[in-house]
């Protein structure tokens, strides 16, 4: 987002050999009432600078337990994840608290925004609990309210804004301390079309500014923003396509739209 | 093409290129490229029919145009179009079809099929988003016609998914 304030020591380019997210043999059973759920069973994956991965696939197939473990919100049975080449099996409950206010962005289904703050505090706590200073928070939070078209609901309350709009904040509040890894768990999943489509045109929009995004939904319109696409069946990957690739010599789109004589 | 043509019709007379542009203005870049040849031969047609009717416009230093009206017959075609509802979408039966033998052949794995079926749906809803995000979002009839075959497109990949989890 913004280029000029961050160090980047030296030209980065697309085909860094380390990879931002790495993961490898990720295993997670949930034991609850009734039959042990096998809900990621022995996962690899790869995520590169600027991607916009997509893991999609039926509900209950693991998807977000999956993005639970690459946020460290959940710990894995067996495996192990790399953030930027960095093995992270040593991080405590504390250190993940830290990565997620510096390193990652999370935006949840049901926005999880602290409801008696107004949107401005929402937006600006992550950035004060990084120790950004307050002048330094209260900029980085109009300009992101304002890109988001929030402006002039700074002073509102969560639960006076429409579903679209508490998922505009909660990206703000996701990205305001610029992490290089923006993760978003079914974040359309309780909006409307309408709602779900400016998530996919503002998921775009940052993903084209060179934001890295790993998004876990069952809605194809909003996977097909991503530039890859994994299916996550029964907890594991069935297939991992790029899209975007060469035309097919599929009818495509006209064959879906042509008015045919 | 036939009934279009004639809806547009409907509002008053006009000559091929026009008609052509209309279809483009109203549909915008949901339509892929009307091809003009194509409404001068079903023009042709809809006159031998009977359901419009063209008169001959000479014009100075061009060659002629043709201007074509509705006949009461077109009128009566299209308000039959208008009493019945249309079919309802298909299911993509050759796909379908090779799914379900696939297991007899030995030729090819179900999976490996949802698979690329899935490649392929998705590359095209891709391709979808990208052509509502270039088209005009004040086009509402285009922003509904691709939100349409987005939506189709949707269920067919719901409906993969059904399969694939049936079928493993």
């Amino acid at each position: 987002m913004n280029a000029a304030a961050d160090p980047v020591p030296g030209p980065h380019t697309t085909s860094d050999p380390v990879p931002l997210l790495r993961a490898e043999g990720l295993v997670k059973t949930h034991y609850g009432e009734g039959a042990p759920a096998h809900a990621v069973r022995g996962v690899d994956l790869a995520v590169r600078k600027g991607e916009f991965v997509a893991v999609t696939g039926p509900s209950g197939a693991g998807k977000s337990t999956l993005l639970h473990l690459l946020g460290g919100l959940q710990r894995p049975d067996a495996g192990s994840i790399w953030l930027d080449g960095e093995c992270t099996d040593g991080y405590g409950e504390a250190r993940w608290a830290v990565e997620r206010r510096r390193r990652i962005g999370i935006v949840f289904q049901f926005f999880n925004l602290v409801s008696n703050l107004s949107v401005a505090d929402n937006v600006e706590l992550p950035a004060l609990l990084a120790g950004v200073s307050p002048r330094q928070a209260r900029a980085e939070r109009e300009l992101l309210l304002d890109e988001l078209g929030l402006k002039d609901k700074e002073r509102s309350m969560p639960g006076e804004l429409s579903g679209g709009e508490q998922q505009r904040v909660a990206l703000a509040r996701a990205l305001v301390n610029h992490p290089p890894l923006l993760l978003a768990d079914e974040p359309a999943g309780s909006l409307d079309s309408k709602g779900t489509r400016e998530v996919t045109r503002l998921l775009s929009r940052f993903h084209q500014r060179g934001q890295t995004i790993v998004l876990v939904t069952h809605d194809a319109r909003l996977a097909s923003a991503a530039d890859r696409v994994i299916s996550f069946f029964d907890g594991r990957i069935a297939d991992d396509a790029e899209l975007g690739g060469a035309p097919s010599r599929a009818p495509g789109i006209s064959g879906v739209l042509e008015l045919k004589d | 093409m036939r009934l279009p043509l004639l809806a547009l019709l409907a509002r008053g007379p006009a000559h091929g290129y026009e008609l052509k542009q209309d279809l483009e203005q109203l549909l915008g870049s949901a339509y892929p490229q009307p091809n003009v040849g194509q409404v001068y031969v079903t023009l042709g047609r809809l006159e031998k029919s009977g359901l419009i009717e063209g008169e001959e416009v000479e014009q100075s230093s061009r060659p002629n145009k043709k201007i074509y009206h509705l006949t009461d017959a077109g009128r009566e075609a299209l308000r039959a179009w208008y009493e019945e509802t249309a079919d309802e979408p298909r299911v993509r039966d050759e796909f379908f079809m090779k799914l379900a033998l696939a297991p007899q052949t030995g030729l090819a794995d179900q999976i490996a099929l949802i698979n690329k079926q899935r490649r392929q749906y998705l590359n095209t809803m891709r391709n979808l988003s990208k052509l509502a995000a270039a088209e005009n979002r004040d086009n509402r009839i285009s922003q509904l016609l691709i939100e349409g075959a987005m939506l189709h497109l949707q269920a067919d990949l719901d409906w993969l998914e059904r399969c694939q989890e049936e079928l493993e």
